[in-house]
């Protein structure tokens, strides 16, 4: 009895030097099993759309399945909270998006996550924010808009989504560099904010080129937040730049893993989501929808991050929302 | 948009949306028929398995398993005086002495051809007006919402509970846990106690399923030793079209009923068993044999019967235009709709009116199906009533209830507030707490605040607050509305002093709770 008790340990430890002694020897594939793709937004919302029109592209490029998981609450924070208390193996990611991950760590108290725990994977896309009116508005043009706020102090209505949002801080950019003053609406997401704007209970609507598009015929957009003129959609309007507004304007999109993932799986994860987002799927399906494609890798994604964290926390502590 | 129609109508007659519907309705009678499961528990818990679905079938599927729940209520009402769901409570008052005279078969039928014909007509309601109203939709401007909001938590106080003190104190807790999380405006986060994962807030499928479901579950285990003597019937010859003709020859009586059924439901917060009692109510009054009622009358089941159905098309009309759910089932329909990112307004009939129209054309057949259903498939469906034992249904439910409010957010703290929800609900049941009207408020919290908010920086924007919450048109209706509903309680109580209203309906004796929303 004893030495059979024995003889089973004896084997385990053996076949547990043997395990171990091959896995350092010659370390596992990476990917082996299924990537975890945390997508903090509700189905169906842009977040979700981007990343299944990558699904099928990635799990080809990776050779295993990429799942969608769905961690949706608090502006995005209850899934970047999961993906820094997950397994740092790799085998987790998340969509993040910028602003959201700079903004909501410098204002909330303890929103779970902090942003340089959310290791950057690659970057690969923009949604730019447009500045609109309706139709009927008296207001042709930027200039027109911005002569009545001068005189008007914050009689004009924006509609934005939500608060130290990308909607809210191109506000705050925006009224910085005129030095004017506009009412900020804040609602609850994109699409009572734009019902709202249509039903013309805003003077102006601060939208995402997706809604700006969807919409054209019944607005007229007097600015976009691009780098560069928009030019598939709206090829005459200039951008805030031009305007001698020095901001851009968008909500980007990209994928992270959690704190302290090997920096060889990051690299494999990077790999593959270069080729999806360079490939013609993915590429054609982003400009149909009024979105911008960016390839930024992992290095670029972090130093771009960097600087748009600095950015935002120098424009809050100037107009004294931080300390 | 007439092309959005006819790929809706082609979508309907595909044979997997047809089977979908076919089993969303089975299944549907089968937990209606079931006392202690309700139709609000049925779609909570069938939510989570329409994930993986698209909108389309998704959305059809749980719009049949409402149709369903609604009318399998029926069967225990009927059959054992006890009713499946709350909408069938004034099925019981004729429907189970009728069973008792031997005419078993003869209710059932009843309740049957009231249950399509009054589905018919919500539906037809549903389709007629929603569209009309989510045009006038972009109307409604934060202002607006907020006074809607208001009107809805009016409703709490004169519908939702039978003690208007209670209601208030149901609908107050609803309010707080909508504050919980993050601030719909400024984007802060409140009463999360530290915990990261409740920046999220209450999640609304979560709450719904904790407080209708959990309670339900509790007290079957503590009823376990109750027995129920089923009334059991042969299906004979002839007095299925005898009595179908019968039901039909009462125009006036279905024709009202459903009227009556599908106003209640468009109105917040009021379920299809206030529905089926005003009804039952007015069917009394309009009767030239008011003795009859409550001893076994046609007439009564098919006023019940009707109403509750039609209510279900008008409950989804503030839903599918406002995001404002008619009864509870609703509700849980309004996570259904969002979880497929779809969210209420003129959008549906724009954007998504595809998938919009299918689920509007779905409920028309989903109340022709319940004739075959319910008529070949009634003596099973009573069986069942009796048959499944307490000791497989509560575990399996609560099994479910677990799995349900861990799919909707994949996050285990949703699965502890379910069930602190849960024990809330239990223990306010016990107390006469409805969750009703907490459910109620944790759905128009958020809107009002929202509003309330929105409205006052868009005020200071225009230079009168005061003009825009008192200044709009939209707005002065709905608070005539609010007003009215507040002060209704007061006004009924004067009109019966007088014995102009008469709204008392026959005691119903066994199962007491349970009597509000649902």
């Amino acid at each position: 009895m004893k030495s059979r008790t024995l003889k089973t340990v004896l084997s385990g430890v053996v076949a547990l030097v043997f395990v171990f002694g091959v896995a350092v020897t010659a370390p596992a594939a990476f990917p082996e099993k299924q990537i975890n793709y945390i997508i903090c937004f509700n189905p169906g919302g842009q977040s979700d759309v981007t990343a299944r029109v990558q699904q099928k592209d990635l799990a080809e490029a990776l050779g295993v399945p990429v799942v969608m998981q769905y961690k949706v609450g608090a502006g995005g924070a209850v899934g970047w909270t999961a993906l820094v208390r997950s397994k740092r193996d790799g085998y987790t990611i998340a969509g993040n998006n910028i602003p959201h991950i700079i903004l909501q760590p410098l204002m909330r108290k303890n929103p779970g996550y902090q942003t340089d725990q959310l290791v950057p994977i690659y970057l690969f896309e923009t949604t730019p924010i447009g500045l609109a009116v309706r139709n009927d508005s008296p207001f042709m043009t930027a200039q027109d808009f911005m002569d009545f706020a001068e005189k008007n102090k914050g009689v004009i209505t924006v509609a934005g989504v939500g608060t130290y949002t990308g909607h809210h801080i191109t506000y705050l950019q925006f009224t910085d560099l005129t030095g004017l003053k506009l009412t900020y609406i804040p609602f609850t997401g994109a699409a009572p904010q734009v019902a709202a704007f249509i039903g013309g209970h805003s003077t102006a609507i601060f939208g995402n080129s997706n809604n700006l598009v969807d919409h054209k015929d019944k607005i007229r957009v007097l600015a976009m937040g691009t780098e560069k003129r928009f030019k598939p959609f709206f090829p005459d309007v200039p951008t805030f730049k031009e305007l001698g507004i020095n901001m851009t304007a968008g909500i980007s999109r990209g994928v992270c893993a959690p704190p302290d993932t090997p920096a060889d799986r990051i690299a494999v994860l990077e790999k593959a989501f270069d080729t999806v987002c360079r490939g013609k799927n993915f590429v054609g399906k982003m400009e149909e929808m009024g979105f911008e494609v960016n390839n930024l890798g992992a290095a670029e994604f972090k130093a771009w991050l960097d600087g748009k964290k600095k950015e935002y926390t120098e424009l809050l502590k100037k107009l004294g929302q931080i300390k | 948009m007439s092309e959005s129609i006819v790929l809706a109508l082609s979508h309907l007659v595909e044979i997997e949306n047809l089977i979908l519907i076919l089993a969303g309705v089975t299944g549907g009678i089968v937990v209606g028929a079931l006392p202690g499961l309700t139709a609000t528990m049925a779609i909570a818990l069938l939510v989570p398995f329409t994930f993986t679905m698209n909108a389309v079938n998704g959305l059809i599927t749980l719009g049949a398993i409402y149709c369903g729940a609604i009318y399998g209520g029926c069967f225990s009402a009927i059959l054992i005086g006890t009713p499946g769901t709350p909408s069938a409570i004034a099925t019981v008052f004729d429907g189970y002495p009728m069973a008792r005279k031997g005419e078993a078969e003869q209710a059932i039928v009843t309740a049957t051809g009231g249950s399509v014909v009054g589905g018919l007509i919500g539906a037809t309601m549903l389709l007629l007006l929603s569209p009309l109203l989510a045009k006038a939709a972009l109307k409604f401007g934060p202002p607006e919402y907020f006074w809607m909001a208001v009107f809805g938590l009016t409703i709490i106080a004169t519908l939702a509970s039978k003690s208007i003190l209670k209601g208030l104190i149901g609908g107050a807790f609803g309010l707080l846990l909508s504050t919980i999380g993050m601030s719909p405006i400024a984007g802060d986060v409140r009463f999360s106690f530290g915990q990261p994962e409740l920046q999220g807030g209450v999640e609304l499928m979560t709450a719904l399923i904790g407080f209708f479901c959990i309670p339900e579950i509790l007290f079957m285990v503590e009823q376990r030793a109750k027995m129920y003597t089923l009334i059991t019937y042969k299906r004979r010859k002839g007095i299925t079209s005898s009595t179908l003709m019968k039901v039909i020859q009462k125009p006036f009586l279905l024709i009202r009923s459903a009227v009556i059924g599908a106003v209640v439901g468009i109105v917040p917060g009021a379920g299809g068993n206030i529905a089926a009692l005003v009804s039952y109510n007015e069917a009394v009054r309009a009767s030239n044999t008011p003795d009859e009622f409550g001893k076994g009358h046609m007439d009564g089941i098919v006023a019940s019967e009707t109403a509750n159905n039609a209510e279900v098309g008008g409950s989804l009309v503030p839903l599918l235009t406002l995001g404002i759910p008619g009864a509870p089932p609703a509700a849980v329909l309004l996570g259904a709709l969002l979880l497929q990112g779809m969210r209420p307004g003129a959008e549906l009939y724009t954007v998504h009116a595809e998938i919009t129209y299918t689920f509007l054309f779905s409920l028309f057949v989903a109340n022709i199906f319940l004739l075959p259903v319910g008529i070949y498939g009634g003596r099973a469906f009573s069986r069942l009533v009796t048959i499944v034992p307490m000791k497989f249904l509560a575990p399996t439910v609560a099994f479910l209830t677990i799995i349900g409010s861990y799919a909707i957010r994949n996050n285990i703290m949703d699965v502890v507030i379910m069930l602190v929800c849960g024990l809330f609900g239990y223990i306010g049941r016990k107390l006469g707490f409805h969750p009703g009207p907490i459910v109620l408020g944790l759905i128009l919290g958020k809107i009002c605040e929202t509003g309330l908010v929105q409205s006052v920086l868009m005020g200071k924007a225009s230079g009168s607050t005061w003009m825009l919450f008192f200044g709009r048109p939209i707005s002065l209706v709905l608070i005539f509305l609010c007003l009215l509903s507040a002060l209704w309680p007061f006004v009924a109580n004067a009109l019966k002093k007088r014995g102009v209203l008469n709204l008392d309906v026959p005691e119903e004796e066994g199962k007491e709770e349970d009597s509000e929303l649902g």
